[in-house]
């Protein structure tokens, strides 16, 4: 794919075709109060494609995810997966939290955390199909949890949690995966770990990726483009056309300087402003500053 | 002498075994409500664990008492006062406290006005006080056949309620965000499961009163999750301690003049202790093989 894929509310242009992208956001809009997240939104994420949702706290990252999710209507526009309307509860897409750690004293196994993804949803008396155990099972091995796949989930590890949550998110070959920074408070190893299991999938399964982060290192190599989102205006593009000193500069209307450390992007001078006033509903994710990673 | 002589009369209050099988035939109806007690205390009980929800057990009893209360007082059946003032209070903290935060602070008001408002209806009811006493503590009430019958319907309407909506319930208890974007509505599912623990709660009031609910519908599910992990062992184990507590608590104090509350929250406290210790001596010997 070449073309112009930075975009804005005056050149918007979908990177994508009609009919090949599996989600598309069109001239979407939200705002809370008097204050605007985005506006004029424009993006087609085609099959197979890795976009990292990036931008400060308060820029709309997390609301972005839930008007995906359709949890959050928007204000003006519309979010489509495969040129349907999203709607609440698709199974189409597969949905990784945040890393939140699950305590000792949750009744509830490895394998069983797997088996909400595939059945957690079903009404009725709970006992599971055939067809649904042994696609437990083929989850299981997809994320190489076979290891503790019986172990109580409140002993597992922060990254061996995490590699469940995928396995739950994959339950149904989901055409989109929805990742809400996954690798939160994991450590650098588990954050490759996780990284690559969403990575390989998307190369041999052909699902889309969105991946909201507020950190674009960790998956800099994997990702074919970003979408950074700031001071209710927005950026789309590869990571060389957006992650640009001139470029940021615009979007955030103050000069910031990006930097190239030894292959880790940072991101220096982004208003503090930013950082505060945000009135999200929801919580957003921590880790302001005045140089920060971008 | 003396001594022995007050010891003597201490014990025979709290267990006297005389005419046990008549007694036995007499308060069966008790033992049957206890046993559904104990099911559907122990299966709700994994859940109130899993959704944090011990407090807000705690406040729907109290509002439970108080519909008992009003009942009692102008003449209504006080099973069905008990049911109202629990639906009333599960469904007011469903709906307003969605979330943790704002539902601690929910029940906090809703509980001492609960209180009040009881204590208030049974100092104004002219009747025998030890019906008073009962709804708070407990008691062995010869639960007549209509009675009964009540209990028993409302037993299988929760069992079975939440076998119905075991797994969305689940999911919906450890994680509501991906659940929400899995396909389970929460929202309705959140309510649907205060209902049933609404009427839980109504009729765990009427057999070890509206204070001592928690020693059925949270220690044997806090004691099961002590031993195991498996989503299918804890429920069966929380069952088996709740029953163990409120058929053993009836048995034992039927003879004796004491209500069958600290019965069963003694069996259930107990209970649980063991488990706490089993589950020490089994980090222990696990410390000790991967040492070794």
């Amino acid at each position: 794919m070449s073309g112009p894929f930075l975009t804005d509310r005056t050149t918007a242009s979908t990177s994508a075709p009609d009919g090949e992208a599996v989600l598309r956001v069109r001239d979407a809009s939200l705002g809370f109060g008097d204050r605007t997240l985005w506006r004029g939104l424009d993006l087609a994420v085609r099959p197979g494609e890795f976009v990292a949702v990036l931008g400060p706290n308060g820029s709309g990252k997390t609301s972005f995810l839930r008007a995906v999710l359709g949890q959050q209507r928007l204000d003006s526009g519309v979010i489509e997966l495969q040129d349907r309307p999203v709607r609440r509860g698709d199974r189409r897409i597969g949905y990784i939290p945040q890393q939140k750690l699950i305590g000792p004293g949750t009744p509830m196994r490895a394998r069983d955390l797997v088996g909400l993804g595939v059945d957690g949803h079903r009404f009725g008396i709970p006992v599971r199909r055939r067809a649904d155990r042994e696609r437990v099972e083929r989850l299981i091995d997809a994320v190489g949890a076979r290891r503790y796949a019986n172990d109580p989930v409140g002993s597992l590890s922060g990254g061996e949690q995490q590699r469940l949550r995928v396995a739950q998110a994959l339950a149904d070959d989901p055409v989109l995966l929805l990742c809400d920074e996954p690798l939160l408070s994991l450590d650098l190893q588990h954050q490759r770990g996780v990284s690559e299991l969403i990575d390989a999938r998307r190369r041999e399964h052909g699902n889309a990726v969105v991946f909201v982060t507020h950190d674009v290192n960790p998956v800099l190599d994997l990702v074919d483009r970003v979408l950074y989102l700031a001071g209710g205006r927005f950026r789309a593009g590869t990571p060389e056309e957006v992650l640009r000193s001139d470029v940021l500069t615009e979007l955030y209307g103050t000069p910031v300087e990006v930097f190239d450390v030894g292959g880790r992007i940072v991101v220096a001078g982004i208003p503090d402003a930013q950082t505060h006033h945000h009135h999200e509903h929801r919580h957003d994710h921590d880790g302001a500053g005045q140089e920060r990673d971008a | 002498m003396i001594a022995m002589a007050a010891d003597g009369d201490l014990w025979s209050q709290l267990f006297n075994f005389a005419n046990y099988g008549e007694l036995l035939v007499l308060l069966q109806n008790s033992i049957i409500a206890g046993a559904v007690l104990g099911v559907i205390g122990g299966l709700i009980g994994v859940f109130v664990m899993q959704r944090d929800m011990a407090f807000a057990v705690h406040g729907i009893s109290e509002l439970s008492f108080a519909g008992a209360a009003v009942a009692l007082l102008v003449g209504m059946d006080v099973v069905l006062g008990s049911i109202l003032g629990s639906l009333a209070a599960a469904v007011l903290i469903g709906v307003l406290g969605a979330k943790a935060r704002d539902r601690n602070s929910i029940i906090a008001v809703l509980m001492p006005f609960g209180l009040g408002l009881g204590i208030l209806c049974l100092a104004l009811y002219p009747g025998r006080s030890a019906n008073k006493f009962g709804l708070l503590t407990g008691q062995i009430v010869a639960v007549d056949n209509p009675q009964l019958g009540w209990l028993l319907g409302i037993g299988v309407v929760v069992a079975v309620g939440l076998l119905l909506i075991w797994r969305p319930l689940t999911f919906d208890s450890l994680d509501p965000d991906v659940a929400a974007a899995r396909g389970v509505p929460g929202r309705a599912v959140s309510i649907a499961f205060m209902v049933l623990l609404g009427l839980a709660v109504a009729i765990s009031v009427q057999i070890v009163g509206a204070l001592l609910v928690l020693s059925l519908l949270v220690t044997p599910a806090a004691a099961a999750i002590r031993l195991s992990a498996s989503p299918v062992v804890v429920p069966i184990l929380s069952v088996l301690f709740a029953l163990a507590s409120v058929v053993g608590g009836i048995l034992l104090a039927l003879g004796g003049s004491v209500p069958i509350s600290p019965y069963v929250t003694t069996i259930s406290f107990a209970i649980y202790g063991v488990c706490r210790l089993v589950e020490v001596a089994r980090r222990g010997r696990r410390r000790a093989v991967a040492a070794a």
